[in-house]
């Protein structure tokens, strides 16, 4: 068997074991993106052939469409208010679970449960009626001398709900933090408090910066994710994004003008500029990483 | 000494204060579907049923629209069932390529895979429907099925990384014997990455019973409708005397969930904590 023939053989073996995602890749994601890139320069209804219009839909997107704005601050808020909160609780409850003790177990299960089942239809409609006018929100806030507020009246208290939703699901971020945390070799706290540092130097000081790359890629993932976000908004407005487009997040207000009002090529438009949002923002956490990632250097 | 109690007890009332008012919300949904429908919202303030009744589950279960429940749950499995076989097989196959296989365009590939991890889904959606319609395939479980076969980068990602973590060794003992590429992977690297193929079903099974977009795009019969499409039923169709039959079967739609949390916690967090990505 020749040298050749034994190379051209490696060549096909490796791609015809990864032939099914090559595939799935080509057919289900590169000819998508690229259709939907001209469909977003065309005006089709699904019925009728695609018609080239150029760059109508983007035009009418920025200055002829209030809903399309609206859709986007609901969604810079959801996720630059939600994001942030979901972190900062995974990050607080991961070094509070930081230690040892039997109970560790129970807790961590308790506060991950959420994020299994939040994405959930029936999660969906339990926190739909959490904050019905009679719900338990509402009671509790009673409780403590507050008045109700009619959550489902008023687009940022609705808003408010799904950013809610959102934090409760912060356990999987939690266990990440926490399997950062356990990295962290317990000698350089040693140092640390042999030189006499107080807790919270250790931790600005030791803990934070070495849970940065964790702390950047899960920035990144959440953050996507979060502009993806659709089944509480579809379920909680029952598929409107009301009151006043109040929960009308970007995905939904896609699928609406696609699958509602069969506006296709409309719909194609904000998928490109939904991706080039997440293209710059994940670009812009990539390059500002150098200067709050602290990234450690192997010695040796 | 006594500082050192009192520093436990504290935390200890943090946690569990904490983690009470976590899990109240599902308690609360619990304890619901055991109320008169009419009493849920008049007494919701309080956990505990009075009077305790079953007849939730039963009205529930009989079901929406013409439609036993147990079709919902059945059609539910069949797609769960279907779509992990596809994705899980799959994805271990071209786990393998990357993760052993020398080959050129193999970093490219992989990097690519990586790509499509953070592409947001609606890039993809309106052509997808467009092909699948052109298919025919929609009104079936098809668009939602087969391209779970093509396999799923996230569950790639996560074989890759097992796969790499078993000696090199063992393929260049086997590759001695003579072994092929193929016999190899099914012989040699599935029985041992069985661990992470576990993993990855647990995932797609979640992903799978709680995903709403596909069935609400792809499927327009009632028939063919899963736990979550028919949940979606019982909330178009909301009234104060369905209440407790739509809380009932959203505890119902839970309880799989549930129970696979429990069964395969260590899997699960394993999965999560590893990989860095989102379950």
């Amino acid at each position: 068997m020749s040298m050749r023939f034994a190379a051209w053989r490696d060549q096909f073996t490796g791609y015809a074991f990864i032939s099914p995602f090559l595939l799935g890749f080509l057919i289900f994601t590169a000819f998508p993106i690229a259709a939907s890139l001209y469909l977003s320069f065309t005006d089709y209804d699904l019925f009728s052939p695609p018609s080239w219009v150029g760059l109508e839909q983007y035009q009418t997107m920025f200055s002829g469409d209030p809903k399309f704005w609206k859709s986007l601050r609901v969604t810079f808020i959801y996720v630059f208010v939600g994001v942030p909160l979901r972190l900062s609780f995974a990050l607080l409850v991961a070094l509070l679970l930081n230690r040892a003790s039997r109970a560790i177990g129970v807790y961590r299960t308790v506060y991950y449960l959420p994020s299994i089942i939040g994405g959930s239809v029936a999660v969906s409609i339990m926190w739909r009626n959490l904050y019905g006018d009679e719900g338990v929100i509402n009671k509790a806030l009673n409780f403590i001398g507050l008045e109700s507020v009619r959550w489902f009246a008023d687009p940022f208290a609705a808003l408010w709900m799904l950013i809610t939703l959102s934090v409760w699901q912060f356990g999987s971020s939690m266990l990440i933090f926490l399997a950062g945390l356990k990295n962290i070799p317990p000698s350089l706290y040693e140092a640390a408090s042999v030189d006499g540092g107080n807790p919270l130097q250790r931790f600005f000081r030791i803990t934070m910066p070495l849970l940065t790359p964790v702390i950047l890629f899960n920035t990144i993932m959440q953050t996507i994710a979060a502009f993806m976000t659709f089944i509480p908004a579809y379920i909680i407005s029952k598929g409107e994004g009301g009151p006043l487009d109040g929960t009308l997040l970007y995905s939904l207000y896609l699928f609406r003008r696609a699958f509602v009002f069969y506006d296709m090529g409309y719909a194609a438009a904000m998928a490109w500029i939904l991706l080039a949002i997440v293209a710059v923002l994940t670009a812009l956490v990539f390059f500002t990483s150098k200067y709050w990632v602290f990234y450690e250097t192997k010695e040796d | 000494m006594a500082g050192k109690r009192l520093r436990w007890a504290a935390w200890h009332l943090l946690a569990a204060g904490g983690a009470f008012l976590m899990i109240y919300p599902v308690i609360w949904l619990f304890m619901s579907s055991f109320k008169r429908s009419e009493l849920i919202f008049v007494t919701a303030g309080s956990l505990l049923p009075d009077p305790w009744v079953w007849e939730n589950y039963v009205t529930g279960w009989k079901g929406i629209g013409g439609l036993h429940f147990g079709i919902f749950v059945k059609n539910s499995l069949v797609l769960v069932v279907l779509a992990t076989i596809g994705a899980v097989l799959s994805s271990a196959l071209v786990a393998f390529g990357f993760a052993r296989l020398k080959f050129k365009g193999n970093k490219f590939w992989f990097s690519v895979m990586m790509l499509t991890l953070m592409l947001p889904f609606e890039v993809t959606l309106v052509p997808q429907y467009i092909l699948f319609s052109e298919l025919g395939w929609l009104n079936s479980i098809k668009p939602i099925v087969v391209p779970a076969y093509f396999g799923a980068p996230f569950f790639i990602f996560l074989m890759i990384q097992f796969i790499r973590s078993i000696p090199a060794e063992l393929d260049e003992a086997a590759t001695i014997d003579g072994c092929g590429k193929f016999r190899l992977f099914w012989r040699i690297i599935v029985p041992l990455i069985m661990p992470a193929m576990a993993t990855a079903s647990i995932f797609s099974f979640y992903w799978r019973w709680e995903d709403l977009l596909g069935p609400l795009l792809y499927l327009n019969r009632p028939s063919l409708y899963p736990v979550s499409m028919a949940l979606k039923m019982y909330l178009d169709a909301e009234t104060i005397s369905n209440w407790g039959a739509m809380f009932a079967m959203s505890v119902v739609s839970l309880i799989p969930v549930l129970i696979v949390f429990f069964l395969f916690q260590r899997q699960i967090v394993e999965g999560i904590s590893t990989t860095g990505l989102k379950g």
